[in-house]
C-alpha cells in the first residue's frame, strides 16, 4: 500500500541586473533588473504565474474539494514569497487558501535558497529562523520537515536539523548511496536519534517532472493508467512513493499544449482508484511509518543531473572564488546595524547566482543556458564581482 | 577529385586571415586525397623558393604562380604606390597602371592557366580572383565556387564602398554555381548587399590546427608588474583599432597596472599613435608592427587578453589562434567568430564601456580568466579543418553530381 507523497520546490531569486565595473560607487539597487528585460524579475514572477502558478494552484485546490483524502505538500523560498507579495499578490491568496484547506504540508528551508550550510552554521541557521518566521506570519503554519537548497543532503546537515527539533528531511533517492535498498521506505540518517529520512523516488518523479512531453522518451506520451501502473507496482515492496519536483513542472517546464495539467487532474482519481493506494504529506508519513534501516551519506547528495552533486553551483573556479567572498565578510555584515546591508547580503547568498556562473555544459545550450538570464556564464560572474565590490564599499562606510 | 583553386596569398607570405584559412583548407583537403592546382599572383620580390617548400610539405598540392603586382588586401591607392615604385625604377613590365585593369588583366592569364590544367571544379577565395575564375570557368565549363572571406562591405568599414571592387565582387557572386560564406553574418551581407536569395550559399565556418599554437604561456617578459591587452590585426577602419583605444582609456582610468599591446599595421598608423597620445596613454600603449610566425604565437602567449573589437568581422581567425594559445578573448558580436565561440565574452564593437568592463574584469578577477582561457581552450580544439575539408568536399560532390542544365 503505498502512501503517495507530493512535495513541490516553489522558488525565484532575485536576479542581479548586468551591473558594470562603472556603476560600482554609483547603484546599489542590484535587484532593480529591468536591463534583464523579460528575464527580470519582475517579468519572470508575472510569466511564471501565468504559465504554471495560477492555473496549478486552481487544479489543485480544486482536486483538494473533488477528494478530500488528497494531500499535498510545498517548499517555498522566501525570495519567492516577497516577490509574490511585490509582483503577484494574488499568487500568494491562492496559495494561502490552498494551505487554509489542511491538507497542504509546508516544508522548512533557507529564506534565501542558499548553500550556507557548507559555508557557515551560524547564516545557515539563521536563515531558517527567518523562513520560519516569515511562514508563520503568511501563512500561521508551522513547519516540521526540512529541505535543503536543491536537495542537498549529507550525514552531518541530519543530525544539526535534527537538534534544531526537526521531525524529517528530505533527500535524493540515488542508487549509488541506496544499494540494493529501494527509495519507498523511510531511514534514520547516520548519526541521528530520531528524525526521520524520506526519499525522493526521482524515477517516478522526473517520468512527470522532465520526461513528460519528450517525444523521443519510449514511454511518450505518458498517460495516467499507465503512470498508476508504476505506481502500483509499488505495492508490497515499499511505504511511500516520493514525488519531489520542482513546482514550475508544471506548465513552465512541461507546457501546457504537452496535456501536464490533464495529466494532474486526473491522477489523483486514478491512483485512488487502487483501494490500497493513499496519499500522505511528509508529516504523516513520519507519524505512519517506522524507519527500516540507516543510511549513512557522508558525501555531500543532490538532486541535480547526473552527477548528484554540487558541481553546477561550485564546480568551477568563478563559483568557489565568488562563493568564498561572499561568505568571508559575514563577520563584517552581521556587526553592522544595517538591515537594508544584511537583506542584501542574504539575497547575493542565493544558489542561483552560482548556478548561472555554471560553465559546466554551457556549450550545449541545453536547460542550464535556457534559464540564465546572463548572455553567458562568464557575464554572470562580472556583474556579480562588481555588485560584490560595490557591497564592499558600502560595508566599509557603515 | 582536381581542383584548379585561385587565391591571394599562402603561408608563410601572408598578412592576414585569408592566407591562413586558404593554407587550413588546401592541407585538409590534400590530406582527404583532393588534388589541388593554387593558383596566386606573384610577388615579383619574392625569389625564395618558398613555393617548393609548400609542396613538399603538401604533396597533392601543386603551385602555380602567375606574375602580378597583386596582394592580398590591396586597395587601388597602393597598388598605384607600388606600379609607380616599379616603373620609375625603368623596370619593364607587362602590369597595368590600376588596380582593377591588374586584376582584369589576370584573369586573362588566369584564363590560360585553367585550359592546360585538368580539374573538376573551380574554387576561388574573394573577390580579387573572382573575374579569373569567371574566366577559367569559360574555358572549362566546370563548376564554379566563390568562397567568401570577406566583402567590400566588411573592408570599407560600411564607408565609401570601392565602387569598381563591388561590382567585381557582385558579378563573381552571381555568375557562381555555389558560395561558400565563412559565417551566418557573411551570408547575411550576401542576401542583403549582393542581390542573392541565398539558395546556393553554403555556411562553413573557419577552423585552426591547435597543434600550431601549443605550448605553455609566456609570462617571462618584461612586464612582470602588468596585465597585458593585445590588439592583433591590420590597423584599418572595420578591425576597430580606435575603439579599442578608447576602451584602454576607460580601463586605465581604473586600473593603471595595464599595458595595450597593438600589433598589425595599415591604413591607421599614424591616427592609432596620434589618438593614444591625444587620449594621455602613449605610455601605456606599444607598438609592435605587423608580427607573423613565432613571433606572432609569442605575442599571443604574452598576453592576458586579446581583444578583437572589430566593427565588421566576416570570421575572425584570429580569435581562435589565441585561444588556442590560452588566452582568453573578448570578441566583437559583429564577429562571423562570435556564432560559434561559446567560451568568450563578446561585445558590441562601439560599447567601450562595456568593452573596458571586461577588459577589467578578466585582468582583475584571475578566476575568469582561468576560465575562460581553459574552456576556450578546450572549445576551440573542435574546430577542424578536415571537418571545415568534409563540408567542402560535399558541396564539390553535390555540384559535380548535379543534373546538366
Amino acid at each position: 500500500m503505498p502512501s503517495i507523497c507530493f512535495y513541490f520546490q516553489v522558488h525565484q531569486p532575485y536576479r542581479i541586473k548586468r551591473y558594470s565595473v562603472f556603476d560600482i560607487g554609483n547603484d546599489h539597487d542590484y535587484f532593480k533588473d529591468e536591463n534583464l528585460n523579460e528575464k527580470g524579475n519582475k517579468a519572470v514572477m508575472e510569466k511564471v504565474s501565468r504559465k504554471c502558478y495560477l492555473p496549478t494552484n486552481k487544479i489543485l485546490l480544486d482536486l483538494i474539494h473533488k477528494h478530500p483524502e488528497f494531500k499535498i505538500s510545498y517548499s517555498f523560498s522566501g525570495t519567492a514569497l516577497e516577490q509574490m507579495e511585490n509582483f503577484a499578490p494574488e499568487v500568494l491568496e491562492s496559495f494561502q487558501k490552498l494551505i487554509k484547506t489542511g491538507n497542504v504540508e509546508v516544508l522548512s528551508e533557507t529564506y534565501y535558497h542558499s548553500l550556507a550550510f557548507f559555508y557557515s552554521d551560524e547564516e545557515f541557521i539563521e536563515q531558517i529562523k527567518l523562513h520560519k518566521k516569515k511562514i508563520k506570519e503568511l501563512f500561521d503554519y508551522e513547519p516540521k520537515v526540512f529541505r535543503n537548497t536543491e536537495l542537498s543532503y549529507n550525514n552531518e546537515l541530519a543530525t544539526i536539523i535534527e537538534r534544531l527539533g526537526y521531525d524529517g528531511i528530505l533527500a535524493e533517492g540515488w542508487e549509488h548511496y541506496l544499494g540494493y535498498r529501494s527509495p519507498n521506505f523511510l531511514y534514520r540518517p547516520k548519526g541521528t536519534q530520531k528524525i526521520k529520512l524520506l526519499l525522493k523516488n526521482y524515477k517516478l518523479s522526473d517520468d512527470i517532472a522532465f520526461r513528460f512531453s519528450n517525444k523521443q522518451w519510449k514511454e511518450h506520451p505518458l498517460y495516467v493508467p499507465k503512470f498508476c501502473n508504476w505506481l502500483n507496482s509499488v505495492n508490497g515492496n515499499g511505504n511511500t512513493v516520493n514525488l519531489f519536483m520542482d513546482y514550475e513542472t508544471f506548465g513552465e517546464h512541461q507546457w501546457e499544449d504537452s496535456g501536464i495539467f490533464d495529466f494532474l487532474y486526473s491522477l489523483p482519481e486514478e491512483i485512488l482508484k487502487h483501494p490500497d493506494n493513499n496519499f500522505k504529506t511528509p508529516s504523516e508519513l513520519i507519524s505512519t511509518y517506522q524507519t527500516v534501516g540507516e543510511l549513512d551519506i557522508h558525501n555531500t547528495l543532490t538532486w541535480a543531473d547526473a552527477e548528484r552533486d554540487l558541481s553546477a553551483w561550485t564546480g568551477n573556479s568563478m563559483q568557489k572564488s565568488s562563493l568564498r567572498k561572499i561568505y568571508e565578510i559575514e563577520e563584517d555584515v552581521i556587526n553592522s546595524a544595517d538591515e537594508k546591508l544584511k537583506a542584501d547580503w542574504r539575497k547575493l547568498q542565493t544558489s542561483d547566482h552560482f548556478y548561472y556562473m555554471c560553465t559546466k555544459w554551457f556549450s550545449d545550450g541545453d536547460v542550464h543556458k535556457y534559464f540564465s538570464p546572463y548572455e553567458s556564464p562568464y557575464e554572470a560572474f562580472i556583474s556579480y564581482m562588481n555588485i560584490l565590490n560595490d557591497f564592499r564599499l558600502r560595508l566599509k562606510s557603515s | 577529385m582536381k581542383v584548379l583553386m585561385f587565391g591571394w596569398e599562402f603561408p608563410p607570405f601572408n598578412s592576414g586571415g585569408l592566407g591562413t584559412a586558404c593554407y587550413g583548407i588546401t592541407k585538409a583537403l590534400s590530406e582527404k586525397g583532393v588534388e589541388i592546382n593554387f593558383v596566386l599572383p606573384r610577388d615579383y620580390k619574392i625569389d625564395e623558393d618558398f613555393l617548393n617548400v609548400i609542396s613538399t610539405r603538401l604533396p597533392k598540392i601543386k603551385i602555380k604562380e602567375i606574375d602580378s603586382l597583386l596582394v592580398s588586401y590591396m586597395t587601388s591607392e597602393n597598388y598605384r604606390r607600388r606600379f609607380l615604385e616599379l616603373t620609375e625604377g625603368n623596370i619593364e613590365c607587362n602590369y597595368c597602371d590600376n588596380l582593377i585593369e591588374e586584376v582584369h588583366r589576370y584573369s586573362k592569364v588566369a584564363a590560360e592557366v585553367a585550359a592546360e590544367i585538368d580539374h573538376d571544379i573551380i574554387h576561388v577565395h574573394d573577390w580579387m580572383t573572382f573575374p579569373a575564375g569567371i574566366e577559367a570557368q569559360k574555358v572549362s565549363r566546370k563548376p564554379f565556387i566563390a568562397h567568401v572571406h570577406s566583402t567590400e562591405y566588411d573592408r570599407s568599414g560600411g564607408h565609401g564602398l570601392n565602387p569598381y571592387v563591388y561590382k567585381i565582387e557582385k558579378d563573381g557572386i552571381n555568375y557562381a554555381d555555389n558560395i561558400i560564406a565563412v559565417s551566418n553574418l557573411t551570408k547575411n551581407k550576401i542576401t542583403n548587399g549582393y542581390d542573392e536569395n541565398g539558395d546556393k550559399i553554403e555556411v562553413v565556418h573557419n577552423a585552426i590546427n591547435v597543434s600550431d599554437f601549443a605550448g605553455g604561456k609566456n609570462h617571462s617578459h618584461n612586464f612582470k608588474n602588468y596585465k597585458i591587452v593585445l590588439f592583433l590585426g591590420r590597423l584599418t577602419l572595420h578591425k576597430g583599432p580606435d575603439y579599442f583605444l578608447n576602451a584602454a582609456k576607460k580601463v586605465l582610468e581604473k586600473n593603471e597596472e595595464v599595458l595595450f599591446i597593438i600589433s598589425g599595421s595599415g591604413d591607421m598608423d599614424y591616427q592609432i599613435i596620434e589618438q593614444a597620445a591625444n587620449l594621455g596613454i602613449s605610455d601605456k600603449v606599444l607598438f609592435t608592427g605587423f608580427l607573423r610566425g613565432k613571433q606572432l604565437r609569442q605575442i599571443y602567449k604574452m598576453a592576458d587578453l586579446y581583444v578583437m573589437p572589430s566593427v565588421s568581422e566576416p570570421f575572425g581567425i584570429t580569435s581562435l589562434e589565441s585561444l588556442a594559445s590560452g588566452t582568453p578573448v573578448i570578441i566583437s558580436k559583429q564577429s562571423g567568430a562570435s556564432e560559434i565561440l561559446n567560451h568568450c565574452l563578446k561585445v558590441d564593437f562601439w560599447d567601450t564601456d562595456e568593452m573596458a568592463n571586461k577588459i577589467l574584469a578578466v585582468v582583475n578577477h584571475e578566476e575568469l580568466k582561468t576560465c575562460l582561457s581553459d574552456n576556450g581552450q578546450n572549445e576551440v580544439s573542435n574546430f577542424k579543418w578536415s571537418s571545415v575539408a568534409d563540408k567542402i568536399i560535399k558541396i564539390y560532390n553535390k555540384l559535380i553530381n548535379r543534373p546538366l542544365v
